[in-house]
C-alpha cells in the first residue's frame, strides 16, 4: 500500500512540531524517518496514527484521501504501529494482547481465546517469532514483546507499519533480528516506516530515507550516504562524531567495590555479586542493555538501595549501608538516569535546582534562612559556565529543553568537591550539540583527576568515552574491557557471552 | 524482620542460560501472628477458660431434616484447640526455617479451630443456632457484597470508587421513598440502580471528565448523600412516614429442594428476591470480567489506557458507562437495607457498610468472587458480635461491637500485604 502525507502541520500552542512535511512511501519499501530527538518524527507518526489531530495537511492511502478520528479508523485503514513504549498491557497474555480491541466471541459472549491463540501460532510460525500465545507479556523480554507488537499489528492485516525508535530497548544482537524481521515484512508486501536517529541502522535497512528536523523535512537521501554527510542533514551543522580525549592517566583504585549484591523485596537478585574498581583518573563505562542490573547498581552505591550485601568503599572509606546525604558528604557527584524525575523538581527554578542538595549548610544556609542573594549570584555563575539557555535563573526547570535540563543537573553535581562521579545515562534523549557538551564535561572531569562511571547503554557512547569497559548481563558482570574494545564482541558481551569467547568470535 | 540469604552463587559467572538468580527472604511474619493467636488462645480458653457443656444446633425447627445437636465440653475443647493451634504453629516454624511457603489452607484451618474455640468458650452451659449465625452473616453481607462488585466493576476500569457509601445510601432512600408512594417493591429496586448511577455520574464527569482526585471527589460524595438523605428524611420522611417511608419488603421465597438441604438450605435458599440476585450478579460480574469482551477492554482500560486507546477503544467512554454500572450494582445493595432487611429508611442507615465494601474490594483482590468471600467474613465477623450479646456473652458488647472492623484492619493490613491492583486505577487518562 502506498502512503503518502502531504502538507502536515501540528502545533503544540506556539510550538510548531511539523511544519508542512511531505512524505510518501512506496508499497514494499523500507523508508526510513530520520532525525533528532524532538525534531517531529514521533508527532509526525502520531498525527499519521490517528492519535494526534493535523492542523493542516492531508494522508493519502493508494491515492485515497483517509480521516482518521482515532487511531481505530488508522488501523482499520491498514495502518499498524510497534510503538517505542509499548502498548502492551503487562498482565495479560500475549493472546488478549493481540485480541484486545477486535476481538471474537463464542456463543454467549465468551471471548473465543482460543482462536486468538491460533491466530498468534499462525503469525508467529510464518515470520518464525517463536512466542508463546499463552505467555503473561511481563514475563517477556523486551525483544519478544516488541515481536508481539509486530503480531498485533499484522493480525489487523496492516500494510503500513511503522517502527517508532525500535532499537532503542534492543541488545546489538536483537536489532539484527529485527532488521531481519523488516526486511522479511518488506518482501511480504508491508511498506515500513523505521523511525529512528541511529545512523548505522538506517543505512543497513533502509530503501529511501527521509531527514527531518525541527519540525521540518530538510531533506532525502540514499542509504550509500556516509554518516557524516547523514550526521550533518540531521543535525544542520558539521558534526564532530568522536570526543577529543587524551588517554587516561589512572592512578590509584579509588572507589573498590566487592562481592556486591541487590536484593529486591521479593527476593529476585538484581546486582549479584559484583567487584570491580575504577581508578583516579580514568572512565568506567557501565555497558548492557536497559534492566540488566546497572540502574540498581548505581542506587546501591548512591545508598538508595535497602538490601545490599557486599563492601563499598572509596578512599579507604566504606559506603556501604549509609544515608545518601552520607555518601554526598563523602564527595560523590550523581546525574541520575531519569532526570526529570530523580534529577530535578520541575516545578523549581532553576536557582533552587542548583542547591537541592545543600540544602542544609553554608553559604546556601544560614540557620533557618535561605541566603537567597548568594544562591542568585551562584546560579548566574553555573548557568554562565555551564551554558544552560533559559530566560534566567528564576525559569522553571520544567519549561527547559532536555539538554538544558541535564546542564542543571550537571552543574549542580559537578560543583561540588568530588571524590567519584557517576553519570547514568547522561545523554538519553539529548540533541547532538548537548550531548557533545555532556560529553566534554564528563572528560574534563576526569582530567581533573575524578575517576568516573559513565552506565549506558548506547554502545555509541560508551565507546567515545571509556578508558575501561565493564558489562552487565542478568546482574552480573560479563567482563571488564578495554575501552577500544570492538562493537562487536561488545555486542556479545551484552548478550551474556563472555570475553574469551567474544575475542574469539 | 527478614533475613537475606542468597542463594544461587555464581560458580560460573558468565553463563548466560541461567535465569535470574532468586534469593529467598525468610519472612517471620506468618510464625509470630500464629504464635501470638495461639498464646491469647491459651489465655482465653485454657487460663480463663470457662466449665459446662457448649451446645450448637444446626437445624431450625422448620426443617425437614433435623440434625441432633452438638455437644462439646467447654474447656476439654478450649484444652484440644490450643494443643491443635500450638502444634499449626510448630509447623509454620519448621516451614519457614526450611525455607517453604506457609499455604493459605493452612491459615483457614488454624482461623476455623480458634473460632471454635472462641464459640465454644463464649457459648458455655448456652446454645449457638449455627444456621441462624450463618443466616444473620448472609443478611449482613448482601449490601457490603453489591458494594464490593461496584468497587471491583470501577476500581478495574481504573476508578477508584469511595463513593460506594453514598451509593447505598442513595439506594436505600430512593427505593424507600419510591417502592413507599408506589407499593411496588420491584420499581423501588431499579429506582434504587438509578440513584446509584446518579451518584456515580458525578463521581464519573469529575474524575474522568475534569481529572478531579477521584479519592476527593468519593469523600465528597458520601458528605454529600449523607446530608442530603439525612435533610429529607427529617425533612419529608419523618413528618410522612405512611406515605412516604413504609416500603412493602421482598417476601422470602424457598427454593424447592435446595431449601431444604441441611444447614445449606436455610442458609442460602430461604432468601429474598435480591439475594437471590446478588447470586446471580456475582457470577455474572465475573463471568463478564474475566471472560468476555466486555471485561478484556474493562480491564485493558484500568490496566494501561494508552494501549487501550490505541487499538481503537474510547478509553473515556468505557470508564465513564463502567463507573456508572458500578454505581447501578452499588445501589441494589443499598436498596437490600430497605425493601430486604429494616423495611424504613433510617438516617445514615447504612453505618460504613460502603468502606467496609471498599475493604472487602482489596481484601479480595479486585476479583469478584474473592471480595465476596471477604464480605461474607465480615458478614460473619458483624452477626457473630450480634448472636454473642443475645446469648449474653461474657465478653463486653463494646468490645464485640469493634469485632467486625478489627476483621478488616487484620484482613487488609495483615493478609493481604501488598497486592497489586490494576495499574492505572486512580489515574486519570489525559490525553495530550
Amino acid at each position: 500500500m502506498k502512503l503518502e502525507l502531504r502538507g502536515i502541520t501540528k502545533r503544540f500552542g506556539a510550538l510548531v512540531a511539523n511544519d508542512d512535511i511531505n512524505l510518501t512511501v512506496e508499497a514494499g519499501e523500507i523508508h526510513a524517518l530520520l532525525g533528532e530527538n524532538g525534531a517531529g518524527k514521533s508527532t509526525l507518526m502520531n498525527v499519521l496514527y490517528g492519535l494526534y489531530r493535523a492542523e493542516e495537511g492531508e494522508i493519502l492511502l493508494d491515492g485515497v484521501a483517509q480521516h482518521f478520528a482515532g487511531p481505530g479508523d488508522a488501523m482499520a485503514a491498514g495502518i499498524g504501529m510497534v510503538h517505542q513504549h509499548f502498548m502492551l498491557i503487562p498482565v495479560f497474555t500475549v493472546a488478549e494482547n493481540v485480541m484486545l480491541g477486535h476481538e471474537e466471541t463464542t456463543l454467549g459472549g465468551r471471548l473465543d481465546l482460543a482462536a486468538a491463540r491460533v491466530r498468534v501460532k499462525e503469525i508467529s510460525d510464518r515470520f518464525g517469532f517463536h512466542v508463546d500465545p499463552d505467555a503473561l507479556v511481563e514475563n517477556l523480554p523486551v525483544g519478544v514483546q516488541q515481536r508481539v507488537e509486530i503480531i498485533k499489528a499484522l493480525s489487523r492485516d496492516a500494510k503500513v507499519l511503522v517502527f517508532d525508535e525500535p532499537t532503542a530497548v534492543l541488545t546489538p544482537q536483537e536489532t539484527d533480528e529485527l532488521m531481519v524481521i523488516m526486511r522479511q515484512l518488506k518482501d511480504a508486501g508491508t511498506s515500513i516506516v523505521f523511525i529512528t536517529h541511529k545512523l548505522r541502522e538506517v543505512r543497513e535497512v533502509a530503501d529511501r530515507i527521509t531527514v527531518i528536523r525541527l519540525g521540518k523535512v530538510v531533506g532525502e537521501a540514499s542509504p550509500t550516504a556516509d554518516n557524516e554527510e547523514l550526521a550533518t542533514l540531521m543535525v544542520g551543522r558539521a558534526v564532530d562524531l568522536t570526543v577529543d580525549k587524551a588517554p587516561a592517566t589512572p592512578g590509584a583504585p579509588a572507589l573498590v567495590v566487592s562481592n556486591l549484591t541487590v536484593v529486591d523485596r521479593t527476593g529476585q537478585v538484581l546486582v549479584n555479586d559484583v567487584s570491580f574498581d575504577v581508578k583516579v583518573g580514568e572512565i568506567l563505562a557501565i555497558a548492557g542493555v536497559q534492566g540488566n542490573g546497572q540502574t540498581e547498581l548505581t542506587e546501591a552505591l548512591m545508598g538508595l538501595q535497602p538490601r545490599v550485601l557486599g563492601e563499598i568503599s572509596l578512599d579507604g572509606k566504606s559506603l556501604r549501608n549509609r544515608s545518601v546525604r552520607q555518601v554526598l558528604d563523602a564527595g560523590v557527584g550523581f546525574v541520575p538516569e531519569d532526570r526529570t524525575r530523580d534529577g530535578l523538581v520541575g516545578a523549581f527554578t532553576i536557582a533552587e535546582n542548583l542547591m537541592l542538595d545543600r540544602s542544609n549548610k553554608l553559604p546556601f544556609v544560614k540557620r533557618f534562612n535561605l541566603q537567597l542573594s548568594y544562591l542568585a549570584d551562584f546560579a548566574r555563575s553555573k548557568v554562565r559556565e555551564f551554558d544552560v539557555r533559559s530566560q534566567g535563573i528564576e525559569t522553571p526547570v520544567g519549561r527547559l529543553s532536555g539538554g538544558n535540563q541535564q546542564k542543571v543537573v550537571l552543574a549542580r553535581e559537578l560543583s561540588r568537591d568530588l571524590r567519584l562521579f557517576i553519570a547514568a545515562q547522561p545523554t538519553r534523549g539529548l540533541d547532538v550539540g548537548s550531548i557533545e557538551f555532556v560529553h566534554e564535561r564528563i572528560v574534563a572531569t576526569r582530567d581533573a583527576g575524578t575517576p568516573v562511571i559513565v552506565i549506558s547503554t548506547e554502545l555509541d557512547e560508551v565507546a567515545a568515552l571509556a578508558d575501561r569497559i565493564m558489562v552487565m548481563y542478568r546482574g552480573r558482570i560479563v567482563g571488564i574491557v578495554p575501552g577500544d574494545t570492538p562493537r562487536s564482541v561488545l555486542g556479545l558481551m551484552m548478550a551474556g557471552a563472555n570475553p574469551q569467547e567474544g575475542a574469539a568470535a | 524482620m527478614s533475613t537475606i540469604a542468597p542463594v544461587n552463587q555464581p560458580t560460573q559467572p558468565h553463563d548466560p542460560d541461567n535465569g535470574p538468580a532468586t534469593t529467598v527472604i525468610k519472612s517471620w511474619k506468618a510464625p509470630i501472628v500464629l504464635g501470638v493467636f495461639t498464646v491469647l488462645g491459651f489465655l482465653l480458653l485454657v487460663v480463663f477458660g470457662r466449665s459446662g457443656v457448649s451446645t450448637m444446633s444446626l437445624s431450625t425447627s422448620s426443617d425437614l431434616i433435623q440434625l441432633p445437636d452438638v455437644l462439646l465440653p467447654t474447656r476439654e475443647t478450649g484444652i484440644v484447640v490450643t494443643v491443635l493451634l500450638a502444634a499449626i504453629t510448630g509447623v509454620s516454624v519448621w516451614m519457614v526455617q526450611s525455607s517453604r511457603k506457609v499455604p493459605i489452607w493452612l491459615y483457614s484451618v488454624f482461623a476455623f479451630l480458634l473460632l471454635l474455640g472462641f464459640l465454644a468458650w463464649a457459648s458455655a452451659d448456652e446454645r449457638i443456632p449455627v444456621p441462624g449465625l450463618l443466616f444473620g452473616s448472609l443478611s449482613l453481607a448482601v449490601p457490603l457484597i453489591f458494594g464490593a462488585l461496584g468497587g471491583v466493576i470501577s476500581e478495574r476500569v481504573g476508578v477508584v470508587n469511595v463513593a460506594i457509601e453514598g451509593q447505598l445510601l442513595a439506594g436505600a432512600f430512593t427505593s424507600a421513598v419510591v417502592a413507599s408512594v408506589t407499593q411496588q417493591p420491584l420499581l423501588g429496586l431499579l429506582a434504587a440502580m438509578i440513584a446509584g448511577v446518579l451518584v456515580s455520574f458525578v463521581l464519573a464527569a469529575f474524575s474522568i471528565k475534569y481529572f478531579v482526585d477521584q479519592v476527593i471527589v468519593g469523600v465528597v460524595l458520601n458528605v454529600l448523600v449523607t446530608g442530603l438523605t439525612g435533610f429529607l428524611f427529617s425533612q419529608l420522611l419523618a413528618p410522612n412516614k405512611a406515605l412516604l417511608n413504609q416500603p412493602p419488603k421482598f417476601e422470602r421465597i424457598n427454593i424447592p429442594l435446595l431449601s431444604e438441604i441441611p444447614i445449606v438450605g436455610p442458609v442460602f435458599f430461604r432468601q429474598t428476591l435480591i439475594v437471590y440476585i446478588m447470586y446471580i450478579a456475582v457470577a455474572a460480574v465475573y463471568f463478564g470480567i474475566f471472560h468476555t469482551k466486555w471485561g478484556l477492554r474493562l480491564r485493558a482500560v484500568g490496566e494501561h489506557p494508552q494501549a487501550a486507546d490505541t487499538v481503537g477503544i474510547n478509553v473515556t467512554g468505557t470508564r465513564f458507562w463502567n463507573v456508572s454500572l458500578a454505581g447501578a450494582v452499588a445501589g441494589l445493595g443499598g436498596a437490600y437495607f430497605t425493601l430486604g432487611s429494616v423495611g424504613a429508611f433510617g438516617k445514615e442507615m447504612t453505618a460504613g457498610a460502603g468502606f467496609i465494601a471498599l475493604a472487602a474490594v482489596i481484601f479480595g483482590r479486585w476479583d469478584p468472587i474473592r471480595a465476596t468471600l471477604a464480605a461474607l467474613l465480615f458478614g460473619f465477623a458483624s452477626n457473630l458480635q450480634n448472636v454473642l450479646s443475645i446469648i449474653g456473652s461474657p465478653v463486653p458488647s463494646e468490645f464485640m461491637l469493634m469485632l467486625p472492623y478489627l476483621v478488616t484492619i487484620f484482613a487488609v493490613a495483615g493478609l493481604v500485604g501488598t497486592s497489586r491492583g490494576p495499574a492505572a486505577s486512580g489515574k486519570p487518562y489525559i490525553k495530550s
